[in-house]
Formats: structure tokens, sequence, C-alpha cells
């Protein structure tokens, strides 16, 4: 096919409106020509022969009349085995691969290996009929079986014409033949491409989720339990702990691939995680975490366009990974910067602005990437998911702003981080009663919960929430009243709630041990707390309370900080109950 | 400046307070221009017609006036000849001395590839209490000074960069007022360290719209001395309130959609290009960035502050704390967001329970203290914590503090054995018993 040509005619930033000479698409890929350089830009709009084009790149020193290159295609992303342990900017460039310390403008990187070979296993054989994602054979990627598929993008039935032996071979090999209705034959290679901005469909049902997915995270997991391939947003202002709650479920998350999308935020996050996932240790499989995780980091400094293209790369990377019947967890920090990046597109374009200046489709554009999340029973019976967990940055911590209310209506887990719990150094700074998991109320994850953590586990899950609202009510009365002006009986309800407080909901995310608990534990430490909330104690005055629950807090704290039925914690829990003994009515 | 190739236009289509336009050829995105002897830079290329920002405002411009093309971006030239001088916002000297002799090149230049930045982790020393405990620097960090326009930050900012360990610091101002300009002069000079420093000013004087130019000038010598020469720089840019204030005039002459507070639509990418440029360079050269950020009456949900926030690496707010009369670094609201990765590693294993510890008894304080304005009676507990608090003000958060780290923890302590027993502190067993020096 021959590829449309144009001339830029204008420019207004990263904006350039291009005069075509042929036929575009919308969401077109074209290159423009500077120089030497090539700037990768996408087509957003068409009026007449004029295509707007937004560049994912620097514009300056662009002229009029520079050349423009159509593509055919949508941006797409490469996907095949390689893409674990790699950096990749918005547009799935291998950072890794860029010479020299500053980004060149006009560096496109291939974001896989052509001449790694990788050993590879035939699942289907000749003769069998297969479609679009069923499974053609399995290569090692680290240590992950990553499934080599039929194209997604082949539609109806096809049979497998030939098969290669098992044996090592490079992504650009021919691994199949299959061959159409009407015998026409297609090579398949372990690689294929798909536009980002489309979903991949070939899967069979999409039921709502059941499976709990563990973080290692009290306040979510307890609280508020996020499923397999549920949906969850953490809003919050800036300074409440939201990257490094971001973090804690990367790395202590039971999934089998953690993809991280670093949308618009700081570097030196992202070079954090660079730093410490090859380091550290997936608690799960024992190996490092690098091993299971993709980044694609598009940094608030990058190029806004590609910033926009960066979430949307991730999404497709992860719908990959689970049609392979993999649990993916997707981490999009921020998206409210994704949605600042349409703004200030639609804002050149001159469009008329919706609420605060966003488009006005922001909210339909939002609910449908959160659509692309979920579990899914794939061709062959097997389960894949997507779980999706974004960042909201809500501009002044107003939650009343667009971004937030849009992502409101489509996630399911709501996480709170509130200003006041930050400001007192109670980390995670999830408010748990302004939270939310809906998933609490689906009746497949409560039958869940009864058969895989306990038969009461709901009620407890309750119990502890109600006393930490009862906790809230009744410290506003001692504010209002006074600490002698109420019964002694307040006193102890509000401790009460300040011991599920630290215990259960404060976490300390940097410690090696209470970083993260695993289920088993968090069982235990309910019930053990529960266990104090349920008791009766004898007080003469309210200024006996403070300092004894300030003793059983300390107790509970010590064997939070040490290894789960270690000796250490043992002699803790010894000491707790010798607190609790002192004044439990009997 | 021209070359006698160069086109000379003369018939402006359209002026506005900043920007004017025309009609012309081959002119490329960014470029610079002459308009009636004053710098322009190209912005907005719709067909032919070129839309010029004339950063020094257009009153007097006629529809005749001279046009030339410069064919290229805005430029610095670099060399070690910047140092212990004051430039303008263009990078023309304004201390009476010659013009810089150096490579010639281009401000604003490409961002740094994430996966080729090093983690910072070396620790910068401040003496500063309310910073080096509680809110730990690290070079190529980037942070701002929370303030309101009658608290002493750009002293506090002038204090912490003359103690810092650091070979190079490159000054932004941008509507400096010419008072704080000789201030900062001065202070310099009498430290005797100005052959460290550079300047970069836009005082109150100078037209508003040049400010825009004064980061990146500021920035592109940052790099060179910290790419070139692997120097650790320090980069102070105050006041950047002032800086977006210029950014929303421009994108309001230009006809654009404002969003919050009557700011650009693009103010984050804006403000992140200026911040991001803070690095720790794997060659031992680093960027770090402290900056100002003005408040109008401590309103921090205000467009510029709430994306500065999102952006840095944490904030300083300063505080006056009526009680003992000195201005402190308020312990609640600031936050440095890169001390995770030194405290307890480059300083004492004890600094993180220990600072947590202290902003947790701060703030039971905070609460006795509402209680007592109340009216209602305290317990001894919070009669405790409230002469804690005074004492930590005084002895740590005050900003005239000036001692080693070593120093900060055991005073921490000290008041901790005042005021409090083991229990009450929350601080995990080993780190009571090897620093805590309790008597049973």
């Amino acid at each position: 096919m021959n590829k449309t040509q144009g001339k830029v005619h204008s420019i207004i930033s990263n904006l350039v409106l291009v005069r075509t000479e042929g036929p575009v698409s919308q969401n077109e890929i074209c290159f423009i020509q500077l120089g030497n350089e090539r700037l990768m830009a996408e087509v957003i709009k068409v009026v007449g022969d004029i295509a707007y084009v937004q560049v994912f790149e620097s514009t300056r020193g662009l002229k009029p009349g520079s050349l423009v290159e159509f593509e055919n295609h949508m941006l797409e992303v490469t996907l095949g085995p390689g893409l674990l342990s790699k950096n990749f900017d918005g547009l799935q460039n291998d950072l890794d691969k860029m010479t020299g310390v500053f980004l060149k403008r006009g560096e496109y990187t291939n974001p896989l290996e052509e001449d790694k070979k990788w050993s590879f296993t035939p699942l289907a054989k000749v003769g069998d009929k297969v479609t679009g994602a069923d499974w053609l054979g399995n290569v090692k990627e680290n240590w992950l079986d990553h499934k080599i598929m039929v194209p997604f993008k082949l539609k109806g039935e096809y049979t497998v014409a030939s098969i290669v032996a098992a044996g090592e071979y490079t992504i650009k090999d021919t691994i199949a033949v299959l061959k159409d209705e009407a015998g026409k034959e297609i090579p398949v290679t372990m690689i294929q491409k798909w536009p980002v901005k489309v979903a991949i469909r070939n899967y069979v049902d999409k039921p709502r989720p059941s499976r709990q997915m563990e973080t290692g995270v009290r306040v979510i997991d307890t609280m508020n339990p996020i499923l397999e391939g549920g949906t969850g947003f953490i809003p919050g202002p800036f300074g409440t702990g939201k990257t490094v709650l971001q973090h804690a479920l990367s790395r202590f998350a039971d999934a089998d691939i953690i993809i991280m999308a670093a949308c618009g935020e700081r570097a030196n996050e992202v070079v954090e995680i660079f730093t410490e996932f090859p380091e550290l240790e997936d608690p799960r499989s024992g190996r490092k975490l690098y091993e299971r995780t993709t980044i694609i980091a598009n940094t608030s400094n990058m190029p806004v366009a590609a910033r926009e293209a960066s979430v949307y790369t991730a999404m497709t990377i992860g719908e990959y990974y689970r049609s392979m019947g993999m649990k993916v967890l997707l981490l999009a920090d921020s998206t409210s910067r994704w949605a600042q990046a349409l703004r200030e597109m639609s804002n050149r374009m001159e469009e008329l602005p919706g609420q605060d200046a966003f488009p006005m489709d922001l909210s339909a554009i939002i609910s449908n990437f959160y659509a692309r999340a979920g579990m899914v029973y794939l061709n062959n019976g097997k389960t894949g998911s997507v779980t999706f967990i974004g960042t909201v940055s809500p501009a002044g911590g107003n939650l009343k702003e667009p971004v937030t209310e849009s992502t409101k209506k489509v996630a399911r887990c709501f996480y709170a981080l509130s200003q006041a719990r930050a400001d007192a150094k109670r980390y995670p700074a999830i408010d748990t009663l302004e939270s939310y998991s809906k998933y609490l109320e689906y009746p497949e994850f409560i039958e869940f919960a009864k058969k895989n953590i306990s038969d009461t586990w709901i009620a407890d899950v309750n119990e502890a929430r109600n006393m930490l609202v009862r906790g809230r009510e009744t410290a506003e009365q001692i504010d209002i009243l006074g600490d002698d002006g109420v019964p002694l009986e307040y006193h102890v309800v509000y401790w009460k709630s300040e011991l599920i407080d630290f215990v259960i909901l404060q976490q300390d995310a940097f410690d090696n041990i209470d970083g993260s608990t695993a289920m088993e534990r968090q069982k235990y430490m309910l019930n053990m707390v529960l266990g104090v909330v349920r008791s009766e104690f004898n007080f003469d005055t309210f200024e006996e309370i403070n300092p004894y629950f300030k003793r059983i807090i300390n107790g509970f704290k010590q064997m939070n900080y040490s290894e789960y039925q270690s000796e250490a914690f043992k002699k803790y829990e010894a000491e707790v109950n010798e607190i609790i003994n002192e004044r439990k009515n009997n | 400046m021209t070359t006698a190739f160069q086109k000379v236009y003369t018939k402006i289509t359209q002026i506005t307070k900043a920007t004017c336009t025309l009609n012309a050829q081959g002119v490329g995105n960014d470029e610079l221009a002459i308009v009636d002897g004053r710098l322009a830079q190209v912005v907005k290329i719709w067909g032919n017609d070129i839309t010029l920002q004339v950063f020094s405002g257009t009153e007097g411009i006629p529809t005749n006036a001279e046009v030339t093309f410069l064919g290229k971006a805005p430029t610095l030239r670099v060399g070690d000849d910047l140092c212990g001088r004051f430039f303008n916002a263009f990078g023309d000297p304004i201390d009476g001395g010659p013009a810089v002799d150096g490579e010639e090149r281009e401000i604003g230049g490409p961002s740094v590839n994430p996966v080729r930045r090093k983690q910072p982790s070396e620790l910068i020393a401040t003496g500063i209490a309310g910073i080096d405990l509680n809110n730990t620097l690290v070079s190529g960090q980037k942070i701002p000074f929370f303030a309101d326009p009658d608290q002493p930050y750009n002293q506090v900012m002038a204090n912490v960069a003359l103690r810092a360990q650091t070979d190079r610091i490159i000054l932004g101002g941008m509507g400096l007022t010419n008072d704080d300009y000789l201030y900062f002069k001065n202070l310099f000079d009498n430290a005797g360290v100005l052959d460290r420093i550079v300047s970069f000013v836009n005082t109150t004087e100078a037209p508003p719209v040049e400010r825009l130019l004064v980061p990146d000038m500021a920035l592109t010598a940052a790099e060179y001395f910290a790419v070139d020469k692997n120097e650790k720089v320090l980069v102070l840019l105050t006041d950047m309130t002032l800086y977006a204030d210029a950014l929303s005039i421009v994108s309001n002459r230009m006809d654009q959609i404002p969003s919050k507070d009557s700011m650009p639509g693009s103010l984050y990418s804006d403000l992140a290009k200026i911040y991001e440029k803070a690095v720790q360079f794997p060659a031992g050269g680093s960027i770090t960035i402290i900056a100002v950020t003005t408040l109008s009456g401590g309103d921090i949900t205000h467009a510029i502050p709430d994306n500065t926030g999102y952006i840095t690496e944490g904030q300083l707010f300063l505080r006056k704390d009526a009680e003992i009369g000195k201005v402190i670094v308020d312990p609640f609201r600031s936050l440095s967001r890169l001390k995770q990765l030194v405290i307890g590693k480059k300083t004492r294993k004890d600094h993180p329970q220990v600072m947590n510890a202290a902003i947790r008894l701060y703030a039971d304080a905070a609460n006795a203290r509402t209680k007592m304005e109340n009216g209602f009676d305290l317990t001894d507990y919070d009669r405790r914590t409230l002469d804690f608090a005074k004492d930590y003000s005084n002895s740590l958060l005050a900003i005239d503090v000036n001692i080693s780290t070593d120093q900060m923890l055991d005073t921490a302590w000290d008041l901790f054995r005042k005021y409090f027993n083991k229990a009450e502190l929350g601080i995990k067993q080993e780190i009571v018993e090897e620093f805590g020096k309790f008597s049973e």
C-alpha cells in the first residue's frame, strides 16, 4: 500500500496541522521529517485535507512545509517474549537501548531483542483447529511460562498446517503456519502487533471477580479488599503517600506479572524502582521482583502526548499476559496526569471545554479504560486477569474535581488518602471509613471468604469497621464535652478504635517484616485485636485508660515488627495477654 | 547579531500586549527574532502567520517595525567564566563585566533518560533540624519552600545554600525586588563565596514575561557544571509563583482557555520541565533544586502550589510559632520525599523512629492545645506533651538551630526522657535500648 504524504502547515507547540495529499485515518501514526530526525505523531482530528496531529516529541525548529509520511496503522505495541524486566517509555521504546544520558529527539528503539534465542515448546499440533489467542507454544521468559498465541487479529477458525519442534528460536523465526478456510497460509512468529487503543477481546467470558488478590497491605486486604480482575483507585492530595502505597502494592501483591505505568510522575520515583527491584526478592517465588515486572516510564518532563499513550501501552501489555492465563496487576501513577495530557491537546485544538477545562468526553474515556480490566475465561477454559489500580491526584485535594468524579463512577474500590492521617504520620494514610470496596458486598466474594479465610470473616471485618465508626463518634463527643464530661465507657470505646487503627490499619511500609502481612497473619491479628475489642475492662478514672491502652498498643506493635510465630512474636503476645488480663472483667 | 543574508520583515499584522504577528516564511518553531530591537520568540505558526512573544512587552512597537529571525532557539554561552557573575534573563551581564566567552548552548534542552539517572543518595546537611532531622535533603532532589510573602524564605534559602556542601550555586531570581537582589549579592560577597555562584536575575523592574527564560538559563548553566564538570550543583529558584504568573499572562494573550485559577492547562507540564532537571548523574555530578513558591494566605490548594506539590519531592513550610516567637519549619506540612533514601542509612539508625515519634508527640500536643483552648481539663499526659512541644520547637524546629544530625537525635532523646516513658514513644524496643539511655 502506498503511504499518504503531507506537508506541515501550522505549528502550535506539539500540535501540528498537516496538509495531506491522500487518505488518512483517525489515530493513524505519521512521521514528520525535521532535518535528519523523524518525529512520531498521531492523527487526532481531520478537517478537510488538514490532519491535526499530536507530536510525541518537542517541535522546536520545525518549519512549515516539512515532509510528513503517514504509516497506515494506529499506535501499536509489539507483543512477544522479552517484555518483562524492561523499562519502556510511553511508546514502548526500550529506554536501556538508547544511547547517551539525555533523550534524543527522534530516537526510537526496538522493544524486543531480534537475535535472542528462546527455548520454544509446542503446545498445539498439526491439524488442530485454532482461533485468535489460542496457545500454540510455550517459551520460558525468566521463570514464567510465556505462551505464544495465534495472533489476536485473526478472526474465525484456522488449522495448524505446521508447527516447529521444540528448540531454540528467535522472535523473527516462523514457528507455525496456519491455514484459513480458503486454504490461505499464514506464517506465525513469536511476536505480533496490536493497536494500544483497542481492547484485546479474544476471550470467552468476563465474569464478575470473585477471588481476593492479596496485597500484603492490611488496610486493603482486611478492611477493603481488592479482587483479581478488580478495579480500584487511590485519590489523595500530594504528600499523603500515594506513591509509597503503590510501590508497596507492586512489591507484595500476589500477582504473576506487575506492570507499572509511571505516567507523568517524578523521574526519581521511577529510578527508585529501577534501583530497588533488581535487588528485591519476590516473597512468593523467591526470585527477583524485576523478573516479573515491566515498567512504562513516561515521566513528567517527557513529551505530553506520549504520556497519554503510556497508559494504553501498559494496559495492552497487561491484556497480552492475561491471555496467557496470568494474574496481572497494573498500576498507573497517576491517571490525573493522563487526563491533563488530554486537556492540553483539547485546549490547543480549541475544543469547547468541559469542567475545569477538561475535554467533554473525559468521563467516557476513563470508563472505557477501566473497563479493559477484569478476569476472563480464555478459549481453553483457563482464567486470566488484569487488576487495575490507578492513582488520582486531585487538584487542591478536592475530590469533587472531574477526574476523581469520573473515576469514582467506574472503579469498584476506593482508597481515600487523608491529609489528616498523613499529617499525624498514620501511614498508610488510607481513611478506612471514607474508603470502600464494593466487593465486600459481592456474593461471589462472601462465598470465597467463607471458604478461604474463615466463616466469620466478613462479620469480623464489619465488626472492626463498626468499632472504628463508634470510635470516631465518641472522639467527637469527647472533644465537645471534655474528658471528664463523658462516661468512662466513651474513653474505652475510643481507645478500642485506636487499637484497631494502630495495630491493623497502620503499617510501616519501610520495615522488612511489617511492610507486608500475609492473609493468615492478618486473620490472626484481627482475631486477637477483636478479642480485646469484645472484652470489658475495669477502670476507676478516665486517666487510667490512655496509658493502659498505650501499653497494649505498644505490645501489639512489637508483635507486628516480629517474624510471625517467632519466639519474639510469642513473647510479645504473652506480654500483651498479660496486660489484658490485668484489667479484664471476667 | 544579524547577518547579511537575513531577510528583514516590516509588516506586522497584529499586536497584543505580549505578542505580535506577521507574515513570514521558513521560520522554525521556538525560533528567536528581533522585533524593533527587542528579543522575541516564535510561539505559534499558523500557515505563514508567525506569532512572536516579545519578552520585554510590545509597548511602542509600530506595525512597520523591523523584524529579523535569528534561526535559533534561545542560547547561553557556558564556561567557567560564568562564576561570580550576575546576568539578566537573556544571559547578558548586569554587573558591568564583559560578556562571557564560551560554547553556545540552547536552553531548555532535552530530558535525562530515566534509566540513566542514578538514585539520589547523598545527604545535604544544612544544620537546620527542621530540615535535617524531619525533612532531610538529598542531592538530586527538587523541593520548594511554601511560604507566605511576609516570611523570611529568601534568608532561609540563602542560609541553606551557604551551609550546604556543594560545588556550585546557581541563583535564578524571578521578580526579585531590587532589595532582595542586593541582599543576595551582598550576602554572597561577604561570605566570600561569590566565585562559586552564578546568578540570573529578573528584578521587578524588568518586564514580567522575561522571567520565563530565567529557570532555563539557570538550569542550562547548572547542566554545564553538573555534566561537563561532574560538580554538585545547587540551583535556587525564587519565586516560582511569579514565574507561573508570567506563564498565565502569555497564555491569556494567546487566547488559550484557562483552567483552574486562570492558569494555563499546561501548567503541570511547564513546571515539571523545570523541576525535573534535578538529577543525580551517574558520573557523580548532580543538580539539586531548592525553589520558593509564595502562597496567598497559606492556601496550598491554589493551582501553583498544588501542581508544584505534585511535581517536587516534598515541600518545606515555614510558620511563625507564636509560643516561642520564632519561625519554625512546620513538621506537619513539610515533607522530604527522598529522606527515606538517607535517614537511618547515611545517618544514625535511630533517625527514622526518633523523627516519627517526636512528630507524633508534637501532634498530640496540638490536640491538647485544642482541648485547652476549649476550656477542658488537661490530663497529665496532655500537660507533658505541651511542655515537650515548646522545648521541641525551641531546640529543634526553629530555623536558627545549627547543629549536626547526631546532636539533633541526642537532643530529641533528651526531650523524650524528660517528658515521657518508653511505652509512650511507640519506638521499636531494640532502638530504645540502644539509644534511649532510659534509666530502669
